[in-house]
């Protein structure tokens, strides 16, 4: 078993394409595309936040005093274009502002003055900019009407029968948490990478340069010869997996996290505990990838049906993206979700639930000796033997 | 010593009989030949002796040891040249033979010495430290041997083992065989090239659709056949000259 392990392991160090896959692009595409993707996130946020905001205003003529109430508030009013609705449309302007002709008439008259905000609300980056129009001109409306009520001596107050205000519970830590929720896909994807060519080159490969044969005649049970191929992967996978973390811890240090007035929990302390969480899944990977590749005739049949397993750890970093719910006990049970509820509870900065810790392991790394014991009986079956049986 | 009695092994639920009722015996010292055109079943028979495949039913015994109930020691003791002769392209010769030690549970001075030995009687020392990368038909024969052999077996087996090798290769394996003969080794190797048991084998049996079809030494088998040279002789036993020139 010990000579598979370590002829497996000098075999693939020799190869410099799996060394430069596996142990180098493998953890560090993961915290590259992830910083890269999160300062751009949080640079376009901050600008449109802080850019001025240039307002195309069909009509001001229309309303002096609504106008003058924006200048005042920073927005640059710009001359409207020819046809509002369609320049939206054409993406040519983000919001377009209308005040019709009967406003003044309306005003006049006591009656709501009609004004048209023109968007295309199903573009996500106009969001930002609708409900700053929207806040400047409610803060008119709301201007006004204090005005009108205390002409006619009511207090204002009596407009607001209540008073909402937010009182923010998040921490830095669990808005980094956020942030980061991409994170624990990109942790577990490396388990993924690590061991990807390993079960392959084990398995197929060894089937199609005809070598395995001969390998199962040596006077070796073969759940041994498996055991010692699985463990070369899983020793990979870890491998990337220690590297990738270690190169996160790193990447985190470029974040422009101040700008973002989040912090992200990601030291060497918590890169441990997520090593310790996510090494069961390792040998899950290992186990998975080497039975499927063991059912492929050569290298490239193998690959194809990689694809498709490298899906899976995605599920639940999904699931957990579009139904961000808190962490529950049943969660820590299930292999894989487990490990993404629980990475983003250590980088939000959380106290560690050992409990939990334990059920994960557990279920993982139950669920991967299943796996490798499956793997270990393959052998005994002649049609994954022979290359033409 | 082998004995093989009444081995079947059908593929695809019994729709396909590869081997049917298979028996002979290979004694120690004397080199064995498995002749039969392409497709005959000689692998798979050989499959069987070196307990890679199951048979259906029958039995055999690889120097008393029955597969059956000791399947570790009869691997240890066999040395198997099979068809795939597959290396790792990345490791050395040596490391290639000493990895196949190592399964075998031999020391590191063993193994060392036993390579030395090897290179010597084979010719590899040219090669034994390159990678096996680009290596040549030949070369690649040599080092499928060597690493088969690694533990000294007594009895072994080979399955078409000149397959694409040039004439002097060819003729430095035969010696090679005899060698192994003049030890007292029991040899079985399975061939459709008809010059090769004529010049090799002490003892033929000639396999075709599965069955034995004839049994004993080159000249009994003339005797019985009535023909003059081996060739014909192997076309009157198995019926047809199909499979022969491929």
């Amino acid at each position: 078993m010990n000579a598979v392990f370590i002829k497996e392991l000098l075999d693939n160090f020799r190869d410099r394409r799996v060394i430069l896959n596996t142990l180098v692009i493998g953890p560090l595409m993961g915290p590259v595309i992830f910083a890269v993707m999160i300062s751009f996130m949080a640079s376009q946020a901050a600008e449109r936040m802080e850019s001025r905001l240039e307002l195309p205003v069909v009509g001001a003529e229309n309303a002096p005093n609504l106008i003058g109430f924006l200048e005042r508030q920073g927005v640059l009013i710009e001359d409207a274009p020819e046809d509002p609705e369609g320049a939206v449309r054409r993406e040519d302007e983000e919001v377009v502002l209308r005040i019709g002709p009967d406003f003044g008439e309306a005003w006049e008259a006591g009656r709501p003055a009609p004004v048209e905000i023109i968007a295309d609300q199903s573009r996500r980056y106009t969001g930002a900019s609708i409900s700053r129009v929207r806040s400047y001109l409610h803060g008119y409306s709301q201007q006004v009407s204090q005005l009108r009520l205390q002409l006619r001596g009511v207090h204002p107050e009596i407009t607001r029968p209540i008073n909402v205000t937010v009182k923010d519970l998040s921490t830095p830590e669990s808005r980094g948490g956020m942030v980061l929720a991409f994170l624990p896909y990109f942790i577990l994807i490396t388990v993924f990478m690590g061991s990807m060519h390993m079960a392959i080159d084990t398995t197929a490969g060894e089937r199609e340069r005809k070598s395995l044969e001969p390998l199962l005649i040596n006077p070796l049970p073969r759940w041994q010869i498996m055991a010692g191929k699985l463990g070369a992967t899983t020793f990979f996978a870890l491998a990337t997996l220690a590297l990738g973390l270690i190169a996160f811890v790193y990447a985190m240090g470029f974040l422009p996290v101040a700008s973002m007035d989040v912090a992200l929990n990601l030291d060497f302390r918590v890169a441990g505990l997520a090593f310790l969480l996510v090494a069961p899944a390792a040998l899950l990977a290992a186990a998975l990838l080497t039975i499927l590749a063991s059912f492929a005739k050569s290298f490239r049949e193998a690959q194809s049906y990689m694809g498709m397993v490298i899906l899976i750890p995605m599920i639940p970093s999904f699931w957990i993206l579009i139904d961000p719910s808190r962490a529950e006990t049943w969660m820590t049970l299930v292999p894989l979700l487990s490990q993404n509820v629980l990475i983003l509870e250590l980088v939000r900065g959380e106290a560690v639930n050992w409990a939990w810790f334990g059920f994960s392991m557990g279920t993982t790394g139950l669920l991967a000796g299943i796996l490798a014991a499956v793997a270990g009986t393959l052998y005994n079956r002649p049609r994954l033997i022979f290359t033409s049986a | 010593m082998i004995e093989a009695k009444n081995l079947r092994k059908t593929f695809n639920k019994g729709k396909v009989v590869a081997v049917d009722n298979v028996s002979f015996t290979a004694r120690d010292g004397e080199i064995t030949g498995l002749l039969g055109p392409n497709g005959a079943g000689k692998t798979t028979t050989l499959r069987m002796l070196y307990t890679l495949l199951r048979p259906d039913s029958g039995h055999m015994r690889v120097d008393g040891i029955d597969p059956e109930v000791q399947p570790l020691s009869i691997k240890r003791a066999l040395g198997v040249v099979p068809d795939s002769r597959g290396l790792y392209d990345r490791l050395t010769a040596r490391e290639n033979i000493r990895y196949y030690g190592k399964l075998h549970g031999l020391g590191k001075a063993d193994i060392e010495r036993r390579i030395e030995q090897l290179t010597e009687i084979l010719g590899m020392s040219e090669f034994i430290d390159r990678r096996t990368t680009g290596f040549s038909q030949g070369q690649r024969v040599k080092v499928a041997i060597a690493r088969a052999l690694i533990h000294d077996p007594r009895t072994v087996l080979l399955d078409e083992p000149s397959n694409g090798l040039d004439v002097m290769t060819t003729r430095a394996l035969r010696e090679f065989l005899r060698e192994l003969k003049k030890q007292g080794c029991c040899v079985v190797l399975s061939t459709h090239i008809m010059q090769e048991v004529a010049a090799l084998c002490d003892r033929i049996v000639i396999i075709a659709d599965g069955k034995v079809a004839a049994e004993g030494t080159a000249d009994e088998l003339l005797q019985r056949s009535g023909e003059a040279n081996l060739e014909d002789a192997f076309v009157k036993l198995i019926g047809s000259a199909e499979g022969l020139l491929a």
